[in-house]
């Protein structure tokens, strides 16, 4: 009897410290990322770092906004393309496919998520890029490479695909079949049954879903630096080169030792980036775990 | 035109849009799994499995890509297995000994859901900055404990999840014939077996193909890996590094990388299927 109670406790006490061991490093990272970038903020203004536009380390001169101006056009992109085609489709699985396709295509998604960042960024430049460059550019009338904040778009766009698809489908689970049934017998189409009841009443759960796809679409580096053109400049059209944030951090971090302030300034974009997506992420789970609660 | 016409032709369009966006959609997965078997399949051969570059990795012609196997192998294979044994223990922590609806046990829960969102350049970029502040250079090492950190997230999750689908009637049976809560844990944990084989999966699938970790981290390396405190080359990296050449032969060995990676995701794509319908048939 004794003895059982003791391992109880051994066990309580080790699953405690592990979990807190977790805990701990999740303050350190935001901790160390501070103080790591410290140097840059007390020499800079935290107003100017973020608007002013010029980057070149060497003299001293540290401005982000082009790499904040790259990160906002490809996630811009990647939603204007993902966010529409995802809650149709996903009304569609819900709302008009049997059982049978939705038990089809919801593990086809699953694939989807499951490929790495790195095979998309192949699949960007081998295809996205070429296409882009011989033949929607010219379309456009613009000469480009095609490696361009549109490339980095639309590969982001397939990205954040299965992560929206499967909480709308969720979501859209939740809504009461009661009110479906009012709103069809009162001799609404289905069309108008799903644009002014479900999606109205979907509408917390639909916002969750993009912005849990906006902060995946923040944080993403590899797939958009192969594409990109990681040119430091902001972006004034769809086929211009532009250079996100992740893509900064990922690019220049082997070479930073020799350059004072450059090393704070990539961990100020490191800091950026975890409280920004860290902030994104709590709100939609917010918003999710309530609409669990309610259902 | 009638009324309702109108309102039924407009259904009719709408419907076919929702159609259209769901082709669009599964189509992309099959139009990027056929680019890499296109591009790849090519320059997949008994050599490129089973030989190290010849000459440098980005400038030499002959050779293979088994070191960058082998470094991926156990890269994810040893930060899955870290990850497991912390995950595990945390997940039962905040199911059978905190009380499972308190407000400590929803916030922590809450909090590795955010911490999954997290990329994985930010896990890299502090261990990158610890590993030069403590002198370690890029190793095999460093690799494994920032991989092990972003999948712990992963694991807890799923097995958070699993432990939800429990009848809660099992945990009082359990608790009401005297049993300890760890030996309350090793019951649930039998029941999620299958369950559990899906979280090692899902996390060996994400370490297996992160780079933006692995980047900063665990270096490369012509080498096969042999220890822990060297560099090592990874298959996602291999992919990065390699397919930038201007040399034809060099593309195409990542070309043959992306390919052997696709095969391994699809592979544990398949199998966590294959697990998850089982655990759904085993009920009490």
């Amino acid at each position: 009897m004794e003895f059982r109670l003791i391992k109880d406790k051994i066990a309580k006490h080790s699953f405690a410290a592990l979990l807190f061991i977790s805990l701990f490093v999740i303050a350190f990272i935001f901790i160390g990322l501070t103080s790591k970038s410290l140097p840059l903020l007390q020499n800079q203004h935290l107003g100017a770092i973020l608007s002013e536009s010029v980057w070149s380390p060497l003299k001293g001169s540290f401005g982000f906004l082009p790499f904040i101006m790259g990160t906002v056009w490809v996630t811009l992109i990647s939603l204007l393309i993902a966010v529409p085609l995802c809650i149709m489709a996903s009304v569609y699985l819900v709302e008009y496919a049997g059982k049978g396709l939705r038990t089809m295509v919801l593990p086809l998604m699953n694939v989807l998520a499951a490929i790495p960042p790195v095979l998309y960024g192949v699949w960007g430049v081998l295809f996205v890029v070429p296409i882009l460059g011989k033949y929607v550019a010219p379309i456009s009338g613009i000469e480009s490479t095609g490696y361009s904040v549109f490339a980095g778009g639309i590969v982001l766009a397939v990205m954040i695909f299965p992560i929206m698809i499967s909480i709308m489908v969720e979501v859209l689970h939740t809504i009461p079949q009661e009110l479906k049934s009012a709103s069809l017998s009162l001799g609404a189409t289905k069309w108008e049954t799903i644009t002014k009841v479900i999606l109205v009443k979907a509408k917390p759960g639909l916002l969750a879903a993009v912005v849990l796809g906006i902060s995946r679409a923040f944080g993403e580096t590899i797939a958009v630096l192969m594409v990109c053109g990681n040119v430091p400049q902001i972006p004034k059209s769809l086929f211009d080169a532009g250079y996100p944030i992740p893509a900064l951090i990922a690019n220049n971090f082997g070479e930073m030792m020799s350059i004072p302030l450059y090393d704070s300034a990539l961990m100020f974009a490191a800091l950026l980036l975890f409280v920004i997506i860290f902030g994104f992420n709590l709100i939609s789970r917010l918003i999710l775990n309530r609409l669990e609660g309610k259902a | 035109m009638s009324n309702v016409q109108r309102r039924l032709l407009k259904e009719k369009i709408a419907k076919a849009f929702m159609q259209l966006s769901g082709i669009l959609i599964t189509g992309s997965l099959f139009f990027i799994i056929g680019t890499i078997l296109y591009k790849g399949l090519p320059h997949l051969s008994w050599e490129m499995v089973s030989q190290t570059p010849q000459g440098g990795f980005y400038i030499g012609k002959e050779g293979g890509i088994l070191n960058a196997i082998l470094g991926s192998l156990y890269l994810a294979t040893l930060s899955t297995l870290l990850a497991t044994f912390i995950g595990i223990p945390i997940a039962i922590y905040l199911d059978v000994y905190v009380k499972s609806g308190s407000f400590f046990a929803r916030s922590c829960k809450m909090l590795f859901d955010v911490l999954f969102g997290i990329p994985s350049i930010v896990y890299g970029a502090i261990a990158f900055s610890i590993m030069v502040w403590l002198g370690i250079r890029a190793s095999l090492l460093g690799g494994v404990i920032t991989i092990t950190l972003l999948t712990i997230p992963i694991v807890v999750r799923t097995i958070d999840e699993l432990l939800k689908t429990i009848p809660i009637d099992l945990k009082r049976v359990t608790f009401s014939i005297g049993a300890t809560r760890w030996e309350t844990a090793k019951v649930l944990l039998k029941y999620i077996k299958p369950g559990i084989f899906t979280a090692i999966l899902l996390a060996f699938g994400r370490a297996i193909g992160d780079v933006a970790g692995v980047l900063l981290t665990t270096g490369f390396s012509d080498n096969l890996p042999k220890y822990l405190d060297e560099p090592s080359a990874t298959l996602p990296l291999a992919i990065f590094f390699q397919l930038s050449s201007p040399i034809p032969e060099v593309q195409g060995r990542a070309y043959a990388s992306a390919l052997i990676l696709t095969f391994i995701i699809l592979i544990i794509v398949i199998c966590t299927h294959f697990l998850a319908s089982k655990q759904k048939k085993h009920k009490i």
